[in-house]
Parts: C-alpha cells; sequence; structure tokens
C-alpha cells in the first residue's frame, strides 16, 4: 500500500537520497559542506549526513573539478556517487570533467559513468548573479548528458531516484527557491519516475505552455487567470529536458494550435529556442499563431528587488503574451 | 624501501620496452609514409617509465595512462592489433572508429581507463577510482601518468590536495620530458623540480631518473605498496626527455641538438638491454632474438589493422548513452 503525505520539495529531495542509499551501498554523496552536523548550504543532505554518517556523505575540499572528476572516477569502478555543487552556479567550475569526460566515455570506449550532479539552481530569493542561475542549456547542448529539471515534490523524488539509478552521468537541477515554498503529495517507497516523459501539469485547448522548473508554477497560475477570459491553457512540464519528451510537445500543439514556451534561464539560445525550433520545423501546419518564448532576459542576473523582478519571467509576463498570441 | 625483481621479471622489462619501441617506430613510420588516419603520438624515450610504472602495478589495480604511455597499455595487456586498428580509425579498434590516436584507449576488463584530450583531466578520474577501492575496502591501487605542462593546472592541485586529505590509495607519475609541445621548461613554472609540488599537499614525493626502468619500477612499485596499506598517496617525478616532436607532425624544431644529443645517449631502452648483457641476465643471441620477435609481432599486428574493416555509418549514433 502506497501511503500519500504531503512534503516539501526539499524534503522530497532528502527523502530520495535517503531511500536510495538505504537500497544501494553504492550510493555516496559528494559535496563541500554536505556533511556531518551541517547537512549542506540548504540541508538537503542533512538527513542522509544523520542517518549514514562521514564514510557515505563526504565532505570534499572545495576542489569542485576535482571531486566531480573523482565522481567520474568511482561511477566506473560501479559506485554511485550523488554530487553537490553548493550552488548550479559553480557547476561551471566542473565544466570540463562533465562535458569533456564524463559525457563522452560511454560513446568512445563503452564505459557507463552513472553519476548524479544535483545543482541547486534558479532564482528569485535575492541572491544575486552568482547564486541565481539556471544554466541547464550548456548540459542540454552536450551529448552523454542527460538533465532533469523537476518542478513538484513528487517528482524531485521519483526523478533523483531515476537519476541515481541510470546509468548515464545525470545533471540534476533542483529550483531552490521551491524548497521549502511547494509543498505537495508524494508517495512512500522507492518507486522511480522514468527520465524523458513529461507530464501535463493542467489540461487546456487553446495554448500549450511547455516549460519545466519553477515557470510550471508561473505557468499554471497564469493559466487559472486566463480561465477568466476564457482562455485554456494546456501546461506541459517536461520534467526532463534530455531526453526530451517532444511526443508530447507535437501532441499538445497539434490540440491547441498555439505554442508558448517558458523558462527561468536566460531566453537568448535556451532550451527554448530549441524548442520553438523544434515546434516549427515539425508542427508547423497545426500553428495558428507564432510560437513565442518567455525567459530571463540577456544580462547577468541582478541582484536587487526591482532589478531581479524585471529580468526574471512573472505569471503576468504569461498571461500577458498568452493573450496577444490569443488575438493573433 | 626498495622493490626488486628476479630475472624474468628484469628480461619481461626488457621485452615490453623493446615492444613499445618498435609499436611505436612502426607508427611513426607509418603516418611518414602516409598510411596513418589523423595525427599520431610518439613516446620515444619514455619507454622505461611507461612499462616501468605498468609493470609495478598488481592485476587488480588500475591505470589511466596519457599520450606518452604506449608501453603501459602493452604491459597492462592491451594488445598491439587492438591499439593499431584503433589508431587506424577501425571497428576492430578499442574505440571502435570513435576516438583518435591513444584517446580514448579504455577498457575496464583490463582495468584501464581511457584519457580526453583536455589535460589532466585523467587525475581526478584515477582519483575516484582510488576512493572507491577505499570505500569498499578493497586493497587496490589507482595510478595515473601527467605531464610537466598539465603540472601546472589547478587541476593537478586540487587532485593532489584531494588526494591528500582522502588519504587514497593513488599514486601520480609525472613524466617530466622537458617540454610541453613547444614551450620549455623554464618558461612553464619557476621551479626546478616538480617534485616540490607534492609536500605542498602532503603528498609523499621522489624524483627518479626516467630512462631507467628498474628506478621507476622500484620507486612506482614502493609507492604502490605504501597507498596498498594505506599510507597514502604518492608522486613521482620521473625525468626524461621527448625524444620526438609533441606530435607526429611536429619536427620539433625548437628543441636544441645538444639536448637531444645529450639525452639520446642514454637511451632507456638500450640502455636497460646493455645492463642486462652486462650482468649476464641476457646474451647477445637471445636479445636478437627478442628483437625479432617484436618486430614479428607488430608486423602481424600492422597487416591484422591495416585489413581490418572500417566501422559502418549505420553505426554513428549507437553508445552515446549507456541503456
Ligand atoms: C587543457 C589542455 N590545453 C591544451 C592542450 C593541448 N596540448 C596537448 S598536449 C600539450 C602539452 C602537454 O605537455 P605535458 O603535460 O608536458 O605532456 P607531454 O606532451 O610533454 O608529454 C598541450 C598544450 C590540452 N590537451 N589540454
Ligand atoms: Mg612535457
Amino acid at each position: 500500500m502506497t501511503e500519500i503525505r504531503h512534503l516539501t520539495y526539499l524534503d522530497a529531495i532528502a527523502e530520495a537520497l535517503s531511500v536510495e542509499m538505504e537500497r544501494d551501498p553504492n550510493v555516496v554523496v559528494l559535496g563541500t559542506d554536505v556533511g556531518g552536523s551541517f547537512g549542506g548550504a540548504f540541508k538537503v543532505t542533512k538527513r542522509v549526513a544523520t542517518q549514514f554518517g562521514p564514510r557515505r556523505v563526504r565532505n570534499m575540499p572545495m576542489t569542485e573539478l576535482a571531486f566531480i572528476g573523482a565522481a567520474s572516477g568511482m561511477a566506473l569502478m560501479g559506485m554511485r556517487p550523488v554530487v553537490e555543487v553548493q550552488f548550479a552556479d559553480f557547476i561551471s567550475t566542473g565544466f570540463d570533467s562533465i562535458v569533456q569526460f564524463a559525457a563522452t566515455t560511454h560513446y568512445r570506449w563503452g564505459a557507463a559513468v552513472p553519476w548524479v550532479i544535483r545543482a541547486p539552481s534558479d532564482g528569485g530569493i535575492r541572491s544575486g548573479p552568482f547564486h541565481s542561475q539556471n544554466p541547464e542549456a550548456w548540459f542540454v547542448h552536450t551529448p552523454g548528458l542527460k538533465v532533469v529539471a523537476p518542478a513538484t515534490p513528487a517528482d524531485a523524488k521519483g526523478m533523483l531516484l531515476a537519476s541515481i539509478r541510470d546509468d548515464n552521468p545525470v545533471i540534476y537541477f533542483e529550483a531552490k527557491p521551491l524548497y521549502r515554498s511547494l509543498k505537495g503529495p508524494v508517495p512512500d517507497g522507492s518507486e522511480a519516475i522514468p527520465i524523458g516523459v513529461a507530464r501535463i501539469a493542467q489540461e487546456g485547448d487553446d495554448v500549450t505552455i511547455v516549460t519545466y522548473g519553477s515557470t510550471v508554477h508561473d505557468s499554471v497560475q497564469a493559466a487559472a487567470e486566463l480561465a477568466g477570459d476564457g482562455v485554456t491553457v494546456e501546461v506541459i512540464d517536461l520534467r526532463s529536458l534530455k531526453p526530451m519528451d517532444t511526443d508530447a510537445i507535437l501532441e499538445s500543439v497539434a490540440k491547441t494550435g498555439r505554442a508558448l514556451v517558458v523558462h527561468a534561464a536566460n531566453r537568448m539560445a535556451g532550451v527554448g529556442a530549441e524548442i520553438a525550433a523544434f515546434i516549427a520545423e515539425e508542427a508547423f501546419g497545426h500553428l495558428d499563431a507564432p510560437v513565442r518564448r518567455l525567459g530571463g532576459m540577456d544580462i547577468p542576473i541582478p541582484f536587487s528587488p526591482p532589478l531581479e523582478d524585471t529580468y526574471r519571467v512573472s505569471a503576468y509576463d504569461i498571461v500577458r503574451t498568452v493573450r496577444e498570441m490569443v488575438a493573433w | 624501501m626498495t622493490e626488486s625483481l628476479d630475472s624474468a621479471g628484469k628480461l619481461n622489462l626488457a621485452y615490453w620496452m623493446r615492444l613499445t619501441r618498435t609499436l611505436d617506430d612502426a607508427l611513426v613510420a607509418m603516418w611518414k609514409q602516409g598510411r596513418g588516419v589523423g595525427g599520431t603520438f610518439s613516446g620515444r624515450g619514455h619507454e622505461a617509465i611507461a612499462v616501468g610504472a605498468g609493470y609495478a602495478l598488481g592485476p587488480d589495480d588500475v591505470v589511466a595512462p596519457m599520450h606518452r604511455d604506449l608501453g603501459c597499455y602493452l604491459v597492462r595487456g592491451m594488445s598491439p592489433e587492438r591499439i593499431l586498428a584503433n589508431q587506424l580509425g577501425k571497428e576492430a579498434g578499442v574505440t571502435k572508429g570513435r576516438d583518435a590516436n591513444l584517446h580514448g584507449l579504455g577498457d575496464l576488463s583490463l582495468n584501464i581507463i581511457g584519457f580526453v584530450s583536455h589535460l589532466p583531466q585523467s587525475l581526478p578520474v584515477a582519483l575516484g577510482a582510488a576512493m572507491a577501492f577505499q570505500y569498499r575496502e578493497e586493497p587496490r591501487v589507482a595510478l595515473t601518468f601527467t605531464g610537466d605542462g598539465s603540472s601546472n593546472t589547478g587541476l593537478f592541485h586540487e587532485t593532489l590536495n584531494l588526494a591528500a586529505v582522502q588519504k587514497a590509495p593513488f599514486v601520480l607519475v609525472v613524466e617530466n620530458n622537458q617540454y610541453a609541445y613547444s614551450t620549455p621548461l623554464h618558461e612553464q613554472m619557476a621551479i626546478d623540480d616538480i617534485v616540490v609540488r607534492a609536500p605542498a599537499h602532503g603528498v609523499v614525493g621522489e624524483i627518479v631518473d626516467g630512462n631507467d626502468v628498474m628506478a621507476v619500477y622500484s620507486a612506482v612499485a614502493a609507492a604502490v605498496a605504501r597507498a596498498r596499506r594505506g599510507d597514502g598517496p604518492s608522486l613521482i617525478e620521473a625525468k626524461t626527455m621527448r625524444m620526438l616532436g609533441h606530435a607526429i607532425h611536429d619536427g620539433a624544431e625548437y628543441v636544441p641538438a645538444e639536448l637531444l644529443e645529450k639525452w639520446q645517449q642514454r637511451d632507456p631502452v638500450t640502455l636497460w638491454e646493455a645492463a642486462l648483457v652486462a650482468e649476464g641476465a641476457l646474451s647477445e643471441a637471445t636479445l636478437e632474438r627478442l628483437r625479432g620477435e617484436c618486430h614479428d609481432e607488430i608486423e602481424a599486428a600492422i597487416e591484422y589493422a591495416e585489413r581490418a574493416p572500417l566501422p559502418d555509418p549505420a553505426t554513428i549514433g549507437t553508445g552515446v548513452y549507456a541503456t
């Protein structure tokens, strides 16, 4: 019997770590400040640090490139390391090891590199240019990686389980503004949610919004507002960016004839550009209006509240854009 | 502590070094004749390091060699056929035509980790293997190599630091061949010996003559034993000279001729053969036979590799992901 409880997004991640470390002794956590009584900058690893101790939840010196590389070595030897980068922004320090070593190894010489990097991403919490980024496009552009970005507590748990069990390097973007602000039903147990399958967050007939991460919630909020206009919006939560469930996108766009892509990352050459191009190529015949995109501005992410709020996509931006699309 | 070898072991070192030199010479000749594909590297001058270090490992130990370590792949069991087929982009190559020359020559069934071009990305990967052994309490060691040039990267220092903090069963062999591509040592660093970087991180360091295979073997065997005992990582700086260009296209005109002449007097392969002859462990006749065997083995491998089929373009997309 699967009991449904309500957990925060953060507790759902912590539970997935705990469940999988219990099941599989090859799973260890590596990261700066993840262990001991501290348990991570956001406390995501506190539960497993307490439960499993320093042998399995291992504090690393500030040597991100070295310990991300070491995760590849552990993975090659049959372990399943889960690396926490303290903020997604700092993943750039490990870039070579991720995109050159881990991503190419299976193609080049057939060895699996099953690690997960957990990257607390996204902003809106007044953290400035270096603690607010959404760098998923770099990795979606890299063959050999998988990239996921869960938006709900249930997905946060189920997709972390799937990511750890996956035989490939997976970058798991967790939206840190959701950590404690979002609560939702999370199944007990250890069932994974497959990577590469989108979720329809809300059904509708007039416009499709393709999104992921925190903007799923802005999109659902916008949809509620638009329902007042008599416009029904279908919100597709991609959940996984690489591989991407393009069938789900096509099916929805074929129904609605209008597509808006929304993400928190800056718009320029973002994942939304790929999705918009894909829709234009594959679903042009279904379109009743041009594909639109919303994302962050093409600037470093500013700190001060009025600046950051201007930078970020809001539910209001989504409502306004959908109204334009419907009127087109 | 000096680790010694019996006479069979000493002869084995001679065989592996001669086989390495024969294959290296063959690669250079083939590429000069236009029979190669893309570029290739020569490890001429590095045979004692690659073979001596590789030979010092136990069967379950893991190694992550780099682009001068042809001898290490051979001594750890990768056949000349597979290496040559790989260099010619053949389906039978280790990477099935996916990666060039010595890059990507990895095979976990041989406990060999393949490298990527970005130096020295193998360092932390080998360290991670060592951390896995430590975690599982397996008496295994991971060894990797890097060059003098690569020892200037931040990652070199990050890896040594992490290895020391973790007290990992990790051995790093620095192949100081005086140059990083065209850049001589004094333009790369303001120190005379790279080994001084080891104690700065709490890693045991030692300098060896990289052209003396017994010296390399002994130092590495001692470091491997120390790692296996749980006494932590070591760095061995093996001093040598890159005897040819950086890669096959490079005539290395920037290297002073006198420097090469000096090092040529101490060619690691003939130095060891002469030492064995002098101590009576090897007769001139046996040496002649050994050279002949190596020649025949490599000739047969070349014939195999040249005849082997190229990959089918239809396979291009397979293997990007593990399934
Ligand atoms: C990060 C990085 N930068 C540049 C290169 C290009 N490159 C390949 S080998 C090499 C020199 C390496 O010198 P060293 O580490 O001393 O090794 P050696 O080739 O002398 O054995 C350079 C610059 C590279 N492979 N990786
Ligand atoms: Mg060098």
